[in-house]
């Protein structure tokens, strides 16, 4: 068991109008949840991490909330997600990847039915390093119109010691999908994939 | 709205600890970014009026969304800033044309006051150029505690004909906080400065 020890908490609220198309009537709007925390593990290697997950559970879950309540409080709203992990450089990638469960958990226990696997990205890096998260929908992995991304970052983080863990929600699919593919109105939502 | 707005970004920052050291309370500050048009990209003309009054409406808009994003009324509001990035097709005057001629009276007007001149920067800038809003206190400019910087930044923008327009609020100085000077405690509140 190891306390998790938040500096620093950061919630970001993307509103997207148009991109040189139509104006949509509702806006996509995207969400992202950060974290700073100390990473108990920097500095050494470790061969065991694996109970961490287990007391990052409670974070994951304030941070799903936070992220519905940017977008307004409704969890129903909430068509895409993702997550994503930067590991400050005395660390190893491999702490960024115990994210993996208490983040999905934590998005998963306020969406309800959520099929999909959770997409997601991590790296090592300083200072103000950009993550890509990746973002698909939450009961299809495979609609395209929801293939998605949104870049976050904090300027002072993650220092070497410490992790920045991230989470993402998106309102619906691109401004101006337009490429095909399965669409969410044809989802079976059987497998978490079509 | 006279701006044409392609997408709008809320940020909201905590920071809880620094140091080893609780900040109790959190600091906090939240920045609101609108992405507009640029309706004088690309040509030379003497006559800004367009963007003042692009200006003016932003200042509501944007003080409007970050005082929302920090869940408290204006008049709590400690300290503020602006700041705005133009696109590679525009001019710097051009933000100078949105920032300072008109959007400071509707920031106060939410506030319910700011006797301080509002800390501004501005630059020309590609997509996801990082913008530094200096932050100062809104009654006296002079407050040391309050002297901050907040770094904001949107990946996608500006675009060649666009401007990112971005306004600061927080409820609190720096974390941590110890160089001295006046104290907001000692504030008097006339002439803006002390």
């Amino acid at each position: 068991m190891s306390d998790v020890r938040v500096r620093k908490r950061v919630v970001v609220v993307e509103e997207i109008f148009h991109e040189g198309g139509p104006v949509s009537a509702t806006p996509l709007r995207r969400a992202a949840a950060l974290a700073v925390i100390h990473n108990p593990f920097a500095g050494k290697y470790e061969p065991e991490i694996a109970g961490f997950m287990d007391d990052l559970k409670p974070l994951g879950l304030q941070m799903a909330k936070s992220l519905i309540a940017a977008l307004g409080g409704d969890p129903k709203i909430v068509e895409g997600y993702g997550k994503g992990a930067i590991v400050g450089q005395a660390g190893e990638l491999e702490h960024g990847a115990l994210w993996h469960v208490p983040g999905g958990y934590g998005m998963r226990e306020l969406l309800g039915s959520a099929k999909a696997i959770v997409a997601s990205t991590k790296k090592v890096g300083g200072l103000g390093t950009r993550l890509d998260v990746p973002i698909t929908h939450i009961n299809a992995s495979y609609v395209r119109s929801h293939f998605d991304s949104m870049e976050v970052g904090i300027a002072d983080a993650p220092r070497a010691d410490e992790l920045l863990l991230a989470l993402v929600m998106t309102t619906g699919p691109r401004i101006h999908a337009r490429v095909g593919g399965l669409k969410a109105s044809e989802i079976k939502g059987e497998d978490g994939l079509r | 709205m006279k701006a044409t707005v392609r997408k709008i970004v809320t940020v909201v920052e905590e920071t809880l600890t620094e140091m080893g050291q609780l900040v109790n309370p959190p600091t906090r500050r939240a920045a609101s970014a609108a992405v507009i048009e640029n309706p004088l990209a690309g040509r030379y003309v003497a006559d800004l009026t367009e963007l003042t009054e692009i200006g003016e409406e932003l200042g509501t808009l944007l003080t409007e969304r970050a005082v929302a994003a920090l869940r408290i009324p204006g008049s709590s509001v400690e300290s503020y800033g602006k700041a705005a990035a133009v696109g590679e097709d525009g001019e710097l005057e051009h933000a100078a044309a949105i920032l300072h001629p008109k959007l400071g009276t509707p920031v106060r007007k939410v506030l319910g006051k700011g006797a301080a001149l509002i800390p501004s920067s501005k630059k020309r800038g590609g997509p996801g150029v990082a913008l530094d809003i200096p932050l100062g206190h809104k009654d006296a400019a002079f407050v040391r505690s309050h002297f901050d910087g907040m770094e904001i930044r949107v990946n996608d923008a500006p675009r060649a004909n666009e401007i990112v327009v971005a306004i600061a609020v927080t409820d609190s100085g720096r974390p941590l906080a110890r160089v001295g000077g006046l104290t907001k405690e000692q504030i008097k509140g006339e002439d803006g400065l002390r």
